[in-house]
């Protein structure tokens, strides 16, 4: 199989699994004849049919809870917003519903939540949110947010076939950047499972998404520059966390940045950092530290964009910081 | 199944770390609980250490003659109960001593050991790393760091323990044998870079115990702490030789253990030290504290070295009270059943070198007291009384002070109240 893009990738996973399996079914804003706003479905209608491929009301609400009902009713469904910035209008049906049915009734919610997430893209404060940390928060929920092709087929098949709400971050910024291989039809990722990307003795990376890929441009930069290796983990899934993996990361090197492109009070990485504080506390050799996005909203002018996220420079800069330490 | 852990104790307060000398169980083996699990030996202490419970040893983390901060888990016991919460603390204080009791420590894991003294700051890498090696903190502090500020980071330490491993100077046991002559063991080591300086078999290369490390700090700050100053007078032990001599037989059957000269000296210097309390003192900047009580060290040659147990509150004490608490000293020393208290505290002490055949001496005070008693051999010698020549058993007695605080003239005072003490024919010694 040739190399896949990123979105093409997750395009394969859904069309995979709809013809494994006939109780999944796709809904959402424009995903139809039109192919969804980042074309992830194209095709789909035409081959699928209207109910399989259904084109939903422009209400999140609506469509979550219809999805959620969906799934209760034995339905496997994958549900597009056509921005995570949109999953607030549905965020009740997300934390209340899906998240709560199976606590409470015993009946399991089997639906994919799909969120093309993120900044780098110019799409300004409405089109560019990281929302993750929201949910991170609400058990009863998954979260997974795949950093290459690989990942992304793999762990959205996952996600179709766990039982549970999976909220699955795409990240727009790496939608048509990336390519990379894909393995065959059966093959999953499994959730709650991260990966070391690049190894390294002196200093960790604890990062997601697309800030992966910065952090693998920065460990090379500092490598060449400077010397020092920094291992790269990519965690993957974010609910829930690899602890293995992130605690055995920080006693490879004593010293670990975490990165993501979320902002960083109330983010993903404070989590992270805590369970560090609790579960490896003794394997630090310096304060555990964290770059992310400013506390503000995500700017539309491309200079203040990426004065606003990180980058390979600004990861670069915190790591020499803490070789330093 | 619960994990404990068994934690280096801290016998005392000033103790900052302990050496593992035997674990009594391996690996795998069983103990019950407040079976001894190990021997360690602190500053001036040898003591057993029970097992908090019962259950086996799992994990031993210090090997022996490790050494390592207090507080530091040394091993870990696993228990066939469950143990909700708090893990035991190891060690809890030996005995219910009459001594003040060391101060609480919060229970709870205590892995980390307390920051450097010096207010250096490390990493809990760094002292994950120390404790794994058995480095103390007195070792890490003279390490220069790479880090922000001169810290010391992760990869000064393992440069350090690198050289450390590899370094020739690196003594490995190689035999224990007792070395003559002194009573004091000492272990053969091999150190190739002094070897080659000393070669065998006409030198040996002794480790020095932990005591003795101890020992030689000891008095080398004592001697930079205080300018000694000695004073040596005669006694004329007579009266006493022949009081013991009259009652020996009777006090042991008594009290069961012989009577000796140790507690007529130690009642004698009591006596002088409530005349002259300042001798009882101890020196902090400009002030002087002067102590109510009277904590008397007696020095002690014991296997491992010299040990100086105390008897606590000894103005307390009769004569037959004292007698009894020397011999309780003696005996625990010897037997090596010594509990933190029994060495911490004291505010005077009396070295009886006369044992030995030691006429006459120039004691080093034990810090922070100011005087120190030597006692020396008792002789008979043809002696001038009232201008004829008499046969009298003579000791001469030498008070080493700190001359910071007490002048010749406090100094002679204070020696002739106990000379007086001794001499007086009048002077009851109930038994």
């Amino acid at each position: 199989m040739p190399p896949l893009t990123y979105i093409d990738a997750i395009s394969r996973g859904m069309w995979e699994e709809m013809e494994r399996d006939p109780s999944v079914f796709l809904i959402g804003e424009d995903i139809g004849a039109y192919g969804g706003a980042f074309k992830a479905t194209k095709g789909f209608f035409e081959h699928f049919g209207p109910k399989r491929v259904i084109d939903s009301v422009l209400s999140e609400s609506a469509i979550i809870g219809a999805a959620t009902g969906a799934a209760v009713a034995g339905m496997r469904p994958i549900v597009e917003m056509q921005f995570a910035d949109f999953v607030t209008s549905g965020f009740n049906q997300v934390v209340t519903n899906a998240a709560k049915i199976h606590y409470r009734w015993r009946i399991p919610v089997p639906m994919v939540i799909r969120l093309p997430t993120g900044g780098y893209i110019h799409g300004g404060p409405y089109h560019s949110a990281s929302t993750e940390a929201w949910f991170a928060h609400v058990p009863g929920l998954k979260i997974v947010a795949p950093s290459n092709p690989a990942d992304a087929k793999g762990l959205l098949k996952s996600a179709v076939r766990d039982n549970n709400p999976v909220l699955f971050y795409e990240f727009k910024y790496l939608y048509r950047r990336i390519k990379g291989e894909v393995p065959g039809t059966d093959v999953t990722v499994p959730i709650g499972k991260g990966e070391v990307r690049r190894e390294g003795g002196d200093l960790t990376v604890l990062t997601y998404g697309s800030t992966v890929h910065f952090s693998l441009e920065a460990a090379e930069k500092l490598s060449k520059a400077d010397g020092i290796e920094t291992r790269v983990v990519d965690l993957r899934t974010l609910l829930p966390l690899d602890r293995d993996l992130i605690t055995e990361s920080v006693r490879a090197t004593g010293k670990v940045l975490i990165v993501h492109e979320d902002t960083l009070t109330g983010g993903v990485g404070g989590e992270i950092a805590a369970l560090i504080a609790e579960h490896a506390f003794q394997d630090l050799d310096a304060p555990v530290r964290r770059l992310g996005a400013l506390d503000a909203p995500v700017p539309f002018a491309p200079t203040l964009e990426a004065a606003h996220l990180p980058d390979t420079e600004k990861i670069v800069q915190a790591l020499r910081a803490l070789a330093l330490y | 199944m619960a994990r404990i852990e068994i934690i280096m104790p801290q016998m005392g307060e000033s103790i900052t770390e302990g050496t593992i000398v035997r674990w009594l169980k391996k690996v795998g083996d069983h103990v019950n609980k407040d079976e001894v699990l190990l021997e360690i030996s602190t500053d001036k202490v040898d003591s057993e250490i029970p097992s908090p419970a019962a259950g086996t040893l799992v994990e031993i983390v210090t090997p022996e003659n490790g050494t390592v901060p207090v507080r530091t888990v040394i091993a870990w016991l696993e228990t066939a109960g469950a143990v909700a919460g708090a893990p035991l603390p190891a060690a809890e204080p030996l005995s219910p001593s009459a001594g003040p009791a060391p101060a609480p420590v919060p229970q709870g894991r205590r892995e980390t050991p307390p920051p450097a003294a010096a207010g250096r700051f490390y990493s809990p890498l760094v002292l994950s790393i120390a404790r794994t090696e058995g480095i103390p903190l007195t070792e890490l502090e003279p390490i220069p760091g790479t880090g922000e500020g001169g810290r010391l980071t992760k990869k000064d330490l393992l440069a350090h323990v690198a050289s450390r491993k590899s370094a020739p100077a690196a003594p490995s046991v190689a035999a224990a044998v007792s070395a003559a002559p002194g009573p004091v063991a000492l272990q053969s080591v091999d150190v190739p870079a002094l070897r080659a300086k000393y070669p065998a078999p006409a030198y040996e290369i002794l480790q020095m115990s932990n005591v003795m490390q101890k020992m030689a700090q000891h008095m080398v700050q004592s001697v930079q702490t205080s300018p000694h100053v000695a004073a040596v007078h005669e006694a004329d032990m007579t009266a006493v030789v022949k009081h013991r001599d009259e009652n020996a037989a009777e006090f042991e059957k008594k009290e069961g253990f012989r009577l000796t000269f140790t507690p007529y000296i130690a009642e004698a210097v009591i006596s002088a030290i409530k005349k002259y309390p300042l001798v009882n003192s101890s020196v902090e900047g400009d002030k002087i504290i002067r102590k109510n009580f009277i904590n008397l060290g007696l020095a002690v040659a014991s296997e491992s070295g010299l040990i100086v147990p105390v008897i606590r509150n000894a103005e307390e004490k009769n004569f037959t009270g004292l007698a009894r608490a020397v011999n309780d000293l003696a005996l625990r020393t010897r037997a090596k059943k010594l509990v933190p208290e029994d060495i911490q505290g004291g505010t005077f002490t009396i070295t009886n070198y006369g044992v030995f055949g030691t006429l006459l001496g120039m004691p080093i005070i034990n810090q922070p007291q100011v005087a120190i008693l030597g006692t020396g051999a008792i002789r008979k010698r043809p002696v001038v009384i009232d201008d004829a020549i008499a046969i009298r058993s003579i000791a001469y007695l030498t008070l080493a002070f700190d001359h910071r605080i007490i002048d010749g003239a406090l100094g002679g005072m204070f020696l002739e109240e106990i000379v007086q003490n001794l001499q007086r024919r009048d002077r009851e010694w109930k038994i």
